[in-house]
């Protein structure tokens, strides 16, 4: 049995997706009595390879072409396709990032897989793996069986624990792969990173500001509390369509899924829409004046107050937690 | 220029899902549909470069006779012409995707939208598998683009930013909430609709590659806990997240 897991990164660092997935394929491996290889592409990469053994993997194989320091599908799949052939796994886990959700529809078709898109919990069953994955932006979940001789799961991400590296090295082997303009048809020229400095779909803490603070200017009192945690603010989707905030930040069905260990919902009443897009998060706190507010229902500790009293006061409160200057 | 646009007929956003007799659907009784949101973006983002640059926009969607109204919608929105492939039966991604391939070779459009995902099984499959078995280009979840000379420069939303991808035409897009807040079908677009056509075909067949075993609700979050009603109830809470929940 072979698990082949595509290592996401960018910029020569391994995305915290790409571990929680060879982590994942270890721990089904394990039980099935097999190898984890984890495929790296990039531009130069074979430095950073031999840390995915820290997270399980019994191998780690690189392509490394000049072109490939920035993302193109139609490259990216042409190599994972090739080298999924090469080596038969019985299953390619890819991370479903923004890049592994572009990647992962291509190399299935391509190796005519099965795609179980977005799992969030994987497991052995009859001797097959079954996979359940949220449908309905998390108002239900399926249990899914794939049907071809190799099927591809993409595994979202916050949700298999990648947990802290052995500091074990493995082993690289670099591999070639013939690529020519054709294969280009689609590049990345350019990334622009958001201000923001954390992703609210990255973060492992999210506070998400709503209608109730009656104007973009008291934003900033949700920064200075996701700055005091060290967390990335999110938006309800009033907030962006009112353009408070832009979209990128916004959580929910027409926004980012999230799932940080805590969310931290700031005069957000909790749309259906909303809370399909937070409520897998691990603690959810609510700061509302309604009680009656439906994102009480998800929450695990609520306050029913009014932000503009509680907010700073919670602020305050943590920095003296965790001891941090003011922000 | 030949523009496609391939659409959900979903339920609504707000819809409370309710698990189906079969245990592995949803129940539909009372569900109102509507296009994907997503798929919104898609038809207003076809009509705004079909405006700018002329062409052709068709909206094409898989399923039974319901997404008929899904697709008259569309053409109210300004489309001209729309495709039902019939039939209601369920598929998966990668049998949709192939109906709708085999479809647009005979048609091969400049550039086929799609929403970056349809709002009920949430793949984010369909639109880029179309563009692998047709070997085209795609930019994913993308939020604006722009055409220039046989190629067309879109930004996508990741992780953290943006980036900004150069595709050659033709090409596939699915598309994000961004630049193209959908229009709303005006009285006169309503009233063309009417007379303008819904061409029937019959999808081509392929077997599935995925199986539903089972559709069930996610376990239900334990009752919260109301720490209080003010700012006094704010050291309780810090004290909850460090002690109790130890997420701080």
């Amino acid at each position: 049995m072979k698990i082949l897991v595509f290592a996401e990164q960018r910029d020569n660092k391994f995305k915290k997706p790409a571990f929680e997935a060879v982590r994942a394929a270890r721990t089904i491996a394990d039980e099935w009595g097999g190898n984890v290889v984890a495929l790296v592409l990039g531009s130069n990469v074979s430095s950073i390879a031999p840390e995915l053994g820290g997270y399980g993997a019994t191998k780690v194989l690189t392509v490394e072409d000049a072109r490939l320091g920035l993302y193109s599908s139609t490259a990216y799949a042409k190599i994972v396709a090739e080298v999924a052939r090469n080596q038969q796994p019985d299953a390619v886990f890819i991370p479903a990032t923004a890049m592994g959700k572009d990647l992962a529809p291509r190399v299935a078709v391509k190796l005519d897989a099965g795609l179980v898109a977005d799992c969030t919990a994987l497991k052995l069953e009859e001797g097959e793996l079954r996979a359940t994955r949220p449908v309905y932006a998390g108002k239900a979940l399926i249990e899914v069986r794939a049907l071809a001789p190799v099927n591809i799961y993409t595994l979202r991400p916050n949700v298999f624990t990648a947990g802290a590296s052995s500091g074990t090295t493995a082993p690289v082997e670099g591999v070639n792969v013939t690529l020519d303009e054709a294969d280009f048809l689609s590049v990345v020229k350019e990334v622009k990173q958001s201000s923001a400095k954390l992703d609210v779909a990255e973060a492992d803490i999210v506070v998400t500001g709503g209608r109730g603070l009656k104007g973009p200017e008291n934003f900033a009192m949700i920064e200075g509390l996701a700055a005091a945690l060290g967390g990335a603010v999110g938006a309800s989707r009033a907030v962006v369509d009112a353009g408070w905030r832009p979209h990128d930040e916004q959580v929910g069905q027409t926004g980012k899924t999230v799932s940080p260990s805590l969310y931290i919902a700031v005069a957000v009443s909790g749309a259906i829409q909303h809370l399909a897009g937070m409520s897998s998060s691990k603690y959810i706190v609510a700061i509302n004046k309604d009680k009656d507010a439906p994102i009480f229902q998800v929450a695990s500790y609520g306050i029913v107050g009014d932000a503009f009293e509680v907010v700073p006061a919670l602020t305050a409160e943590v920095q003296k937690l965790l001891g941090k200057g003011s922000s | 220029m030949k523009l496609a646009v391939c659409i959900s007929h979903v339920p609504d956003t707000a819809t409370k899902i309710t698990i189906g007799a079969d245990g592995k659907s949803i129940d539909t009784t009372g569900v109102n549909y509507i296009i994907g949101p997503y798929d919104e973006y898609a038809i207003e983002a076809a009509l705004r470069l079909k405006e700018k640059m002329t062409g052709e926009v068709v909206v094409i969607s898989l399923g039974g006779d319901a997404h008929k109204e899904s697709l008259r919608k569309a053409l109210a929105m300004g489309a001209d012409k729309a495709v039902l492939l019939k039939d209601a039966s369920p598929r998966d991604s990668f049998s949709v995707a192939r109906a709708v391939a085999d479809y647009l070779k005979e048609f091969s459009p400049d550039i086929t939208f799609f929403g970056k995902q349809a709002v009920d099984y949430d793949n984010s499959a369909v639109g880029l598998m179309v563009a692998e078995m047709l070997g085209l280009p795609s930019a994913a979840v993308v939020v604006k683009f722009e055409v220039k000379d046989g190629s067309l420069l879109a930004e996508r939303e990741i992780e953290g930013g943006h980036e900004v991808v150069e595709v050659k035409l033709p090409a596939v897009l699915t598309m994000q909430k961004g630049e193209y807040e959908p229009r709303y079908p005006s009285l006169k677009g309503i009233m063309a609709a009417k007379s303008k056509p819904i061409e029937e075909r019959q999808p081509s067949a392929s077997s599935p590659k995925v199986e539903i075993l089972s559709m069930l609700k996610p376990p239900p979050k334990p009752a919260g806990k109301i720490v209080g009603t003010d700012a006094s109830a704010v050291p309780e809470l810090v004290r909850l997240l460090h002690e109790e929940a130890k997420v701080i």
